[in-house]
Protein backbone atom coordinates (compact mmCIF):
# COMPACT_ATOMS: atom_id res chain seq x y z
CA UNK A 1 0.00 0.00 0.00
CA UNK A 2 2.72 2.49 0.89
CA UNK A 3 4.52 1.60 -2.34
CA UNK A 4 1.31 2.29 -4.29
CA UNK A 5 0.82 5.64 -2.59
CA UNK A 6 4.37 6.58 -3.49
CA UNK A 7 3.80 5.63 -7.12
CA UNK A 8 0.58 7.64 -7.30
CA UNK A 9 2.21 10.67 -5.71
CA UNK A 10 5.14 10.44 -8.10
CA UNK A 11 2.83 10.18 -11.12
CA UNK A 12 0.82 13.17 -9.89
CA UNK A 13 3.97 15.22 -9.39
CA UNK A 14 5.22 14.43 -12.91
CA UNK A 15 1.85 15.31 -14.41
CA UNK A 16 1.65 18.64 -12.62
CA UNK A 17 5.24 19.60 -13.49
CA UNK A 18 4.84 18.67 -17.16
CA UNK A 19 1.52 20.46 -17.55
CA UNK A 20 2.84 23.59 -15.86
CA UNK A 21 5.84 23.63 -18.18
CA UNK A 22 3.68 23.11 -21.25
CA UNK A 23 1.02 25.66 -20.41
CA UNK A 24 3.75 28.16 -19.49
CA UNK A 25 5.48 27.71 -22.86
CA UNK A 26 2.24 27.79 -24.82
CA UNK A 27 1.03 30.96 -23.10
CA UNK A 28 4.40 32.68 -23.38
CA UNK A 29 4.83 32.02 -27.08
CA UNK A 30 1.24 32.39 -28.24
CA UNK A 31 1.40 35.99 -29.46
CA UNK A 32 4.52 35.30 -31.54
CA UNK A 33 3.02 32.16 -33.05
CA UNK A 34 -0.21 33.98 -33.92
CA UNK A 35 1.75 36.75 -35.61
CA UNK A 36 3.55 34.10 -37.65
CA UNK A 37 0.30 32.45 -38.63
CA UNK A 38 -1.31 35.73 -39.65
CA UNK A 39 1.70 36.54 -41.77
CA UNK A 40 1.53 33.10 -43.35
CA UNK A 41 -2.07 33.76 -44.40
CA UNK A 42 -1.08 37.12 -45.92
CA UNK A 43 1.80 35.52 -47.74
CA UNK A 44 -0.49 32.91 -49.23
CA UNK A 45 -2.99 35.52 -50.38
CA UNK A 46 -0.13 37.33 -52.16
CA UNK A 47 0.94 34.02 -53.66
CA UNK A 48 -2.61 33.21 -54.81
CA UNK A 49 -2.62 36.48 -56.75
CA UNK A 50 0.06 34.90 -58.89
CA UNK A 51 3.05 36.69 -57.37
CA UNK A 52 6.28 34.71 -57.20
CA UNK A 53 7.13 35.03 -53.52
CA UNK A 54 10.11 32.67 -53.74
CA UNK A 55 12.78 35.30 -53.28
CA UNK A 56 10.74 37.76 -51.22
CA UNK A 57 11.54 38.56 -47.60
CA UNK A 58 8.89 39.07 -44.95
CA UNK A 59 8.85 42.93 -45.04
CA UNK A 60 8.54 42.91 -48.86
CA UNK A 61 5.55 40.61 -48.68
CA UNK A 62 3.98 42.77 -45.96
CA UNK A 63 4.39 45.95 -48.06
CA UNK A 64 3.08 44.22 -51.20
CA UNK A 65 0.04 43.18 -49.22
CA UNK A 66 -0.53 46.70 -47.85
CA UNK A 67 -0.01 48.35 -51.21
CA UNK A 68 -2.10 46.27 -53.60
CA UNK A 69 -4.50 44.17 -51.61
CA UNK A 70 -7.61 45.24 -49.80
CA UNK A 71 -9.99 43.17 -47.80
CA UNK A 72 -13.62 43.42 -48.86
CA UNK A 73 -16.77 41.37 -48.71
CA UNK A 74 -18.79 39.59 -51.32
CA UNK A 75 -22.24 39.73 -49.80
CA UNK A 76 -21.44 38.08 -46.47
CA UNK A 77 -18.43 36.16 -47.82
CA UNK A 78 -14.83 37.38 -47.43
CA UNK A 79 -13.04 38.66 -50.54
CA UNK A 80 -9.64 40.16 -51.31
CA UNK A 81 -9.03 42.43 -54.26
CA UNK A 82 -5.82 43.35 -56.04
CA UNK A 83 -5.64 46.84 -57.49
CA UNK A 84 -2.70 47.79 -59.69
CA UNK A 85 -0.94 51.07 -59.03
CA UNK A 86 -2.98 53.99 -60.39
CA UNK A 87 -5.91 51.79 -61.41
CA UNK A 88 -9.45 52.58 -60.27
CA UNK A 89 -10.92 49.13 -60.16
CA UNK A 90 -9.44 45.83 -59.01
CA UNK A 91 -7.75 43.61 -61.57
CA UNK A 92 -7.81 40.39 -59.57
CA UNK A 93 -10.11 38.87 -56.95
CA UNK A 94 -9.21 36.24 -54.36
CA UNK A 95 -11.36 34.26 -51.99
CA UNK A 96 -10.65 31.63 -49.36
CA UNK A 97 -11.17 27.99 -50.26
CA UNK A 98 -11.44 25.14 -47.78
CA UNK A 99 -12.62 21.59 -47.59
CA UNK A 100 -11.78 18.10 -46.54
CA UNK A 101 -8.70 16.35 -47.90
CA UNK A 102 -7.78 12.82 -46.91
CA UNK A 103 -6.74 13.35 -43.29
CA UNK A 104 -7.54 16.93 -42.61
CA UNK A 105 -9.15 20.18 -43.65
CA UNK A 106 -7.33 22.01 -46.44
CA UNK A 107 -7.23 25.80 -46.32
CA UNK A 108 -6.11 28.06 -49.12
CA UNK A 109 -6.88 30.96 -51.43
CA UNK A 110 -7.88 31.14 -55.06
CA UNK A 111 -7.53 34.25 -57.20
CA UNK A 112 -9.44 35.09 -60.39
CA UNK A 113 -8.27 37.31 -63.22
CA UNK A 114 -10.11 40.53 -64.18
CA UNK A 115 -12.43 38.52 -66.47
CA UNK A 116 -13.74 36.83 -63.29
CA UNK A 117 -13.72 33.52 -65.14
CA UNK A 118 -10.14 32.29 -65.27
CA UNK A 119 -7.82 31.48 -62.39
CA UNK A 120 -4.89 33.79 -61.62
CA UNK A 121 -3.40 31.55 -58.97
CA UNK A 122 -4.03 29.28 -56.03
CA UNK A 123 -2.31 28.47 -52.77
CA UNK A 124 -2.77 26.21 -49.79
CA UNK A 125 -1.43 27.29 -46.42
CA UNK A 126 -2.78 24.82 -43.92
CA UNK A 127 -3.31 21.08 -44.13
CA UNK A 128 -2.19 17.86 -42.45
CA UNK A 129 -1.85 15.64 -45.52
CA UNK A 130 0.85 12.98 -45.84
CA UNK A 131 4.26 14.52 -46.57
CA UNK A 132 5.41 13.49 -50.05
CA UNK A 133 1.91 12.49 -51.15
CA UNK A 134 -1.09 14.67 -50.33
CA UNK A 135 1.18 17.41 -48.99
CA UNK A 136 2.32 18.00 -52.57
CA UNK A 137 -0.68 20.34 -52.86
CA UNK A 138 1.49 23.02 -51.26
CA UNK A 139 4.22 22.57 -53.86
CA UNK A 140 4.70 24.97 -56.77
CA UNK A 141 4.43 22.33 -59.49
CA UNK A 142 0.89 21.54 -58.36
CA UNK A 143 -0.24 25.10 -57.72
CA UNK A 144 1.17 26.75 -60.86
CA UNK A 145 -0.90 24.41 -63.04
CA UNK A 146 -4.06 26.29 -62.06
CA UNK A 147 -3.04 29.66 -63.50
CA UNK A 148 -5.03 30.40 -66.66
CA UNK A 149 -7.52 27.55 -66.19
CA UNK A 150 -11.22 28.29 -66.36
CA UNK A 151 -13.35 28.32 -63.20
CA UNK A 152 -16.59 29.92 -64.52
CA UNK A 153 -18.34 29.55 -67.84
CA UNK A 154 -21.46 31.60 -68.70
CA UNK A 155 -21.89 32.58 -65.08
CA UNK A 156 -21.78 29.05 -63.74
CA UNK A 157 -18.97 27.22 -61.96
CA UNK A 158 -17.47 24.62 -64.29
CA UNK A 159 -16.91 21.02 -63.24
CA UNK A 160 -13.28 21.61 -62.44
CA UNK A 161 -11.34 18.33 -62.41
CA UNK A 162 -8.18 17.11 -60.75
CA UNK A 163 -7.30 14.48 -63.34
CA UNK A 164 -5.41 11.27 -62.95
CA UNK A 165 -1.76 12.04 -63.75
CA UNK A 166 -1.03 11.32 -67.41
CA UNK A 167 -4.56 11.73 -68.75
CA UNK A 168 -5.12 14.47 -71.37
CA UNK A 169 -5.93 17.86 -69.85
CA UNK A 170 -8.22 20.64 -71.01
CA UNK A 171 -8.77 24.17 -69.71
CA UNK A 172 -10.80 23.00 -66.73
CA UNK A 173 -8.54 20.26 -65.43
CA UNK A 174 -5.08 19.89 -63.91
CA UNK A 175 -2.81 16.94 -63.15
CA UNK A 176 -3.44 15.24 -59.83
CA UNK A 177 -0.84 13.79 -57.48
CA UNK A 178 0.26 10.19 -57.89
CA UNK A 179 -0.48 8.27 -54.72
CA UNK A 180 -2.80 10.97 -53.38
CA UNK A 181 -5.98 10.43 -55.34
CA UNK A 182 -8.20 11.16 -52.34
CA UNK A 183 -6.49 14.46 -51.54
CA UNK A 184 -7.00 15.38 -55.22
CA UNK A 185 -10.68 14.46 -54.98
CA UNK A 186 -10.89 16.72 -51.92
CA UNK A 187 -9.33 19.62 -53.81
CA UNK A 188 -11.73 19.04 -56.69
CA UNK A 189 -14.77 19.01 -54.40
CA UNK A 190 -13.75 22.10 -52.50
CA UNK A 191 -12.99 24.05 -55.70
CA UNK A 192 -16.40 23.24 -57.15
CA UNK A 193 -18.15 24.04 -53.87
CA UNK A 194 -16.44 27.37 -53.25
CA UNK A 195 -16.66 28.39 -56.92
CA UNK A 196 -20.41 27.84 -56.73
CA UNK A 197 -20.66 29.87 -53.52
CA UNK A 198 -19.04 32.89 -55.16
CA UNK A 199 -20.70 32.55 -58.59
CA UNK A 200 -23.61 34.83 -57.74
CA UNK A 201 -21.34 37.58 -56.47
CA UNK A 202 -19.09 37.56 -59.53
CA UNK A 203 -22.14 37.50 -61.82
CA UNK A 204 -23.52 40.56 -60.06
CA UNK A 205 -20.32 42.61 -60.49
CA UNK A 206 -20.08 41.53 -64.09
CA UNK A 207 -23.72 42.59 -64.56
CA UNK A 208 -23.02 46.04 -63.08
CA UNK A 209 -20.05 46.51 -65.31
CA UNK A 210 -21.87 45.84 -68.55
CA UNK B 1 38.76 15.04 -21.32
CA UNK B 2 38.83 11.71 -19.55
CA UNK B 3 38.94 8.80 -21.96
CA UNK B 4 35.64 7.33 -20.76
CA UNK B 5 33.84 10.63 -21.26
CA UNK B 6 35.38 11.03 -24.67
CA UNK B 7 34.25 7.54 -25.59
CA UNK B 8 30.68 8.35 -24.52
CA UNK B 9 30.65 11.44 -26.66
CA UNK B 10 32.53 10.17 -29.70
CA UNK B 11 31.41 6.55 -30.07
CA UNK B 12 27.97 7.42 -31.46
CA UNK B 13 29.65 9.32 -34.32
CA UNK B 14 30.92 6.17 -35.91
CA UNK B 15 31.38 2.83 -34.19
CA UNK B 16 28.05 3.02 -32.35
CA UNK B 17 26.13 5.40 -34.59
CA UNK B 18 22.40 5.41 -33.80
CA UNK B 19 21.42 5.40 -37.49
CA UNK B 20 24.06 3.37 -39.31
CA UNK B 21 24.82 0.85 -36.58
CA UNK B 22 21.79 0.74 -34.29
CA UNK B 23 19.45 1.53 -37.24
CA UNK B 24 17.17 3.76 -35.17
CA UNK B 25 15.43 6.96 -36.22
CA UNK B 26 15.23 6.00 -39.90
CA UNK B 27 11.79 7.53 -40.42
CA UNK B 28 12.90 11.09 -39.79
CA UNK B 29 16.25 10.47 -41.50
CA UNK B 30 14.33 9.87 -44.72
CA UNK B 31 11.80 12.61 -44.25
CA UNK B 32 13.68 15.74 -43.29
CA UNK B 33 16.81 15.35 -45.38
CA UNK B 34 15.70 17.00 -48.62
CA UNK B 35 17.58 20.15 -47.66
CA UNK B 36 20.51 20.81 -45.36
CA UNK B 37 18.79 23.55 -43.34
CA UNK B 38 15.89 21.34 -42.27
CA UNK B 39 18.36 18.56 -41.42
CA UNK B 40 20.33 20.91 -39.19
CA UNK B 41 17.26 22.21 -37.39
CA UNK B 42 16.02 18.65 -36.90
CA UNK B 43 19.45 17.69 -35.53
CA UNK B 44 19.39 20.58 -33.06
CA UNK B 45 15.83 19.76 -31.99
CA UNK B 46 16.56 16.07 -31.50
CA UNK B 47 19.90 16.69 -29.78
CA UNK B 48 18.42 19.12 -27.27
CA UNK B 49 15.46 16.86 -26.57
CA UNK B 50 17.69 13.79 -26.22
CA UNK B 51 20.27 15.50 -24.00
CA UNK B 52 17.65 17.03 -21.71
CA UNK B 53 15.58 13.87 -21.47
CA UNK B 54 18.68 11.85 -20.66
CA UNK B 55 19.64 14.30 -17.88
CA UNK B 56 16.13 14.49 -16.42
CA UNK B 57 15.62 10.74 -16.47
CA UNK B 58 19.07 10.18 -15.02
CA UNK B 59 18.29 12.60 -12.16
CA UNK B 60 15.03 10.78 -11.49
CA UNK B 61 16.46 7.29 -11.95
CA UNK B 62 16.54 6.43 -8.27
CA UNK B 63 13.07 7.71 -7.45
CA UNK B 64 11.04 6.56 -10.47
CA UNK B 65 8.74 3.75 -9.29
CA UNK B 66 9.62 0.78 -11.51
CA UNK B 67 5.94 0.07 -12.28
CA UNK B 68 5.43 3.34 -14.17
CA UNK B 69 8.99 3.78 -15.43
CA UNK B 70 8.19 3.87 -19.14
CA UNK B 71 5.17 6.12 -18.79
CA UNK B 72 7.28 8.61 -16.84
CA UNK B 73 9.93 8.51 -19.55
CA UNK B 74 7.28 9.12 -22.19
CA UNK B 75 5.84 12.05 -20.24
CA UNK B 76 9.27 13.66 -19.89
CA UNK B 77 10.12 13.13 -23.57
CA UNK B 78 6.72 14.29 -24.82
CA UNK B 79 6.91 17.46 -22.72
CA UNK B 80 10.35 18.32 -24.07
CA UNK B 81 9.30 17.64 -27.67
CA UNK B 82 6.20 19.81 -27.43
CA UNK B 83 8.27 22.64 -25.95
CA UNK B 84 10.79 22.29 -28.81
CA UNK B 85 7.95 22.30 -31.35
CA UNK B 86 6.38 25.41 -29.79
CA UNK B 87 9.73 27.21 -29.84
CA UNK B 88 10.21 26.37 -33.52
CA UNK B 89 6.71 27.60 -34.36
CA UNK B 90 7.43 30.88 -32.62
CA UNK B 91 10.96 31.54 -33.85
CA UNK B 92 11.59 29.45 -36.99
CA UNK B 93 8.11 29.34 -38.50
CA UNK B 94 9.08 28.42 -42.08
CA UNK B 95 11.37 25.62 -41.04
CA UNK B 96 8.79 24.37 -38.58
CA UNK B 97 6.28 24.19 -41.45
CA UNK B 98 8.72 22.20 -43.55
CA UNK B 99 9.47 19.83 -40.69
CA UNK B 100 5.70 19.54 -40.23
CA UNK B 101 4.81 16.44 -38.24
CA UNK B 102 8.38 15.25 -37.85
CA UNK B 103 9.22 17.43 -34.85
CA UNK B 104 6.24 15.97 -33.05
CA UNK B 105 7.39 12.53 -34.10
CA UNK B 106 10.63 12.97 -32.13
CA UNK B 107 8.45 11.64 -29.30
CA UNK B 108 8.39 8.27 -31.02
CA UNK B 109 11.97 8.47 -32.30
CA UNK B 110 13.47 5.26 -30.99
CA UNK B 111 16.77 6.96 -30.24
CA UNK B 112 15.30 9.09 -27.46
CA UNK B 113 13.41 6.31 -25.70
CA UNK B 114 16.26 3.91 -26.43
CA UNK B 115 18.92 6.04 -24.75
CA UNK B 116 16.64 6.70 -21.78
CA UNK B 117 16.07 3.00 -21.25
CA UNK B 118 19.53 1.74 -22.15
CA UNK B 119 21.68 4.44 -20.62
CA UNK B 120 20.12 7.20 -18.53
CA UNK B 121 18.35 4.81 -16.17
CA UNK B 122 21.64 3.26 -15.08
CA UNK B 123 24.05 6.19 -15.22
CA UNK B 124 24.60 9.52 -13.42
CA UNK B 125 23.55 12.82 -15.04
CA UNK B 126 26.97 13.88 -16.31
CA UNK B 127 27.54 10.69 -18.29
CA UNK B 128 23.93 10.74 -19.49
CA UNK B 129 24.40 14.27 -20.76
CA UNK B 130 27.44 13.23 -22.80
CA UNK B 131 25.63 10.16 -24.08
CA UNK B 132 22.64 12.27 -25.17
CA UNK B 133 24.84 14.84 -26.84
CA UNK B 134 26.91 12.20 -28.61
CA UNK B 135 23.93 10.24 -29.88
CA UNK B 136 22.06 13.37 -30.98
CA UNK B 137 25.03 14.64 -32.94
CA UNK B 138 25.82 11.17 -34.27
CA UNK B 139 22.26 11.08 -35.62
CA UNK B 140 22.72 14.58 -36.96
CA UNK B 141 25.94 13.88 -38.80
CA UNK B 142 24.22 11.18 -40.85
CA UNK B 143 21.21 13.42 -41.43
CA UNK B 144 23.41 16.23 -42.67
CA UNK B 145 25.45 13.85 -44.84
CA UNK B 146 22.29 12.47 -46.49
CA UNK B 147 20.82 15.97 -46.83
CA UNK B 148 24.01 17.32 -48.40
CA UNK B 149 23.96 14.67 -51.11
CA UNK B 150 20.22 15.03 -51.71
CA UNK B 151 20.27 18.80 -51.91
CA UNK B 152 23.33 18.78 -54.19
CA UNK B 153 21.97 16.20 -56.61
CA UNK B 154 18.34 17.27 -56.36
CA UNK B 155 18.60 21.06 -56.49
CA UNK B 156 22.26 21.62 -57.43
CA UNK B 157 22.75 23.62 -54.26
CA UNK B 158 24.09 23.21 -50.73
CA UNK B 159 22.55 25.01 -47.77
CA UNK B 160 20.60 27.13 -50.25
CA UNK B 161 23.74 28.23 -52.12
CA UNK B 162 23.84 27.32 -55.82
CA UNK B 163 26.84 25.08 -56.47
CA UNK B 164 26.20 23.35 -59.75
CA UNK B 165 25.65 25.45 -62.92
CA UNK B 166 22.10 26.58 -63.80
CA UNK B 167 22.07 24.10 -66.68
CA UNK B 168 22.08 21.22 -64.17
CA UNK B 169 18.74 19.44 -64.20
CA UNK B 170 17.85 18.41 -60.66
CA UNK B 171 17.57 14.68 -60.09
CA UNK B 172 14.02 14.02 -58.91
CA UNK B 173 14.67 10.56 -57.52
CA UNK B 174 16.99 11.65 -54.71
CA UNK B 175 14.34 14.10 -53.50
CA UNK B 176 11.83 11.32 -52.95
CA UNK B 177 11.86 8.92 -50.02
CA UNK B 178 13.16 5.97 -52.12
CA UNK B 179 16.19 8.05 -53.13
CA UNK B 180 16.90 8.75 -49.47
CA UNK B 181 16.54 5.05 -48.70
CA UNK B 182 19.14 4.16 -51.32
CA UNK B 183 21.55 6.84 -50.09
CA UNK B 184 21.11 5.79 -46.48
CA UNK B 185 21.74 2.17 -47.45
CA UNK B 186 24.94 3.14 -49.24
CA UNK B 187 26.06 5.18 -46.22
CA UNK B 188 25.41 2.25 -43.86
CA UNK B 189 27.36 -0.03 -46.19
CA UNK B 190 30.30 2.39 -46.43
CA UNK B 191 30.35 3.05 -42.70
CA UNK B 192 30.18 -0.63 -41.76
CA UNK B 193 32.91 -1.50 -44.26
CA UNK B 194 35.21 1.08 -42.71
CA UNK B 195 34.51 0.13 -39.08
CA UNK B 196 34.34 -3.63 -39.91
CA UNK B 197 31.07 -3.85 -37.97
CA UNK B 198 29.21 -7.10 -38.50
CA UNK B 199 25.70 -7.86 -37.25
CA UNK B 200 25.80 -10.90 -34.99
Amino acid sequence: MREDTKTLLFAAAICVTCSLLLSGTAAGLRSRQQANEQFDVKRNIVKAFGIDIGGMKRPEIETTFEKYISEETAGDLPLFTWTDEGADSPSKYAFPISGKGLWSMLYGYLALNADMETIAGLSFYKHMETPGLGAEIEKDWFQTQFAGKRLYEDGHAVDFTIAKPGTPLNDTSVDGISGATLTGKGVQTLLRKDAARYAEYFNSIKGNRE
Amino acid sequence: MASSAKKLLMDPFSSNNPITVQVLGICSALAVTVKVDTAIVMTLALTSVLTLSNVVISLLRNVIPSGIRMIVEMAVIATLVIIADQLLQAFLFDISKQLSVFVGLIITNCIVMGRAEAFALQNPPKESLLDGLGNGLGYGIILIAVASIRELLGFGSWFGIKILPESYMGNGLVLLAPGAFILLGLLIWAQRTITKYVEE
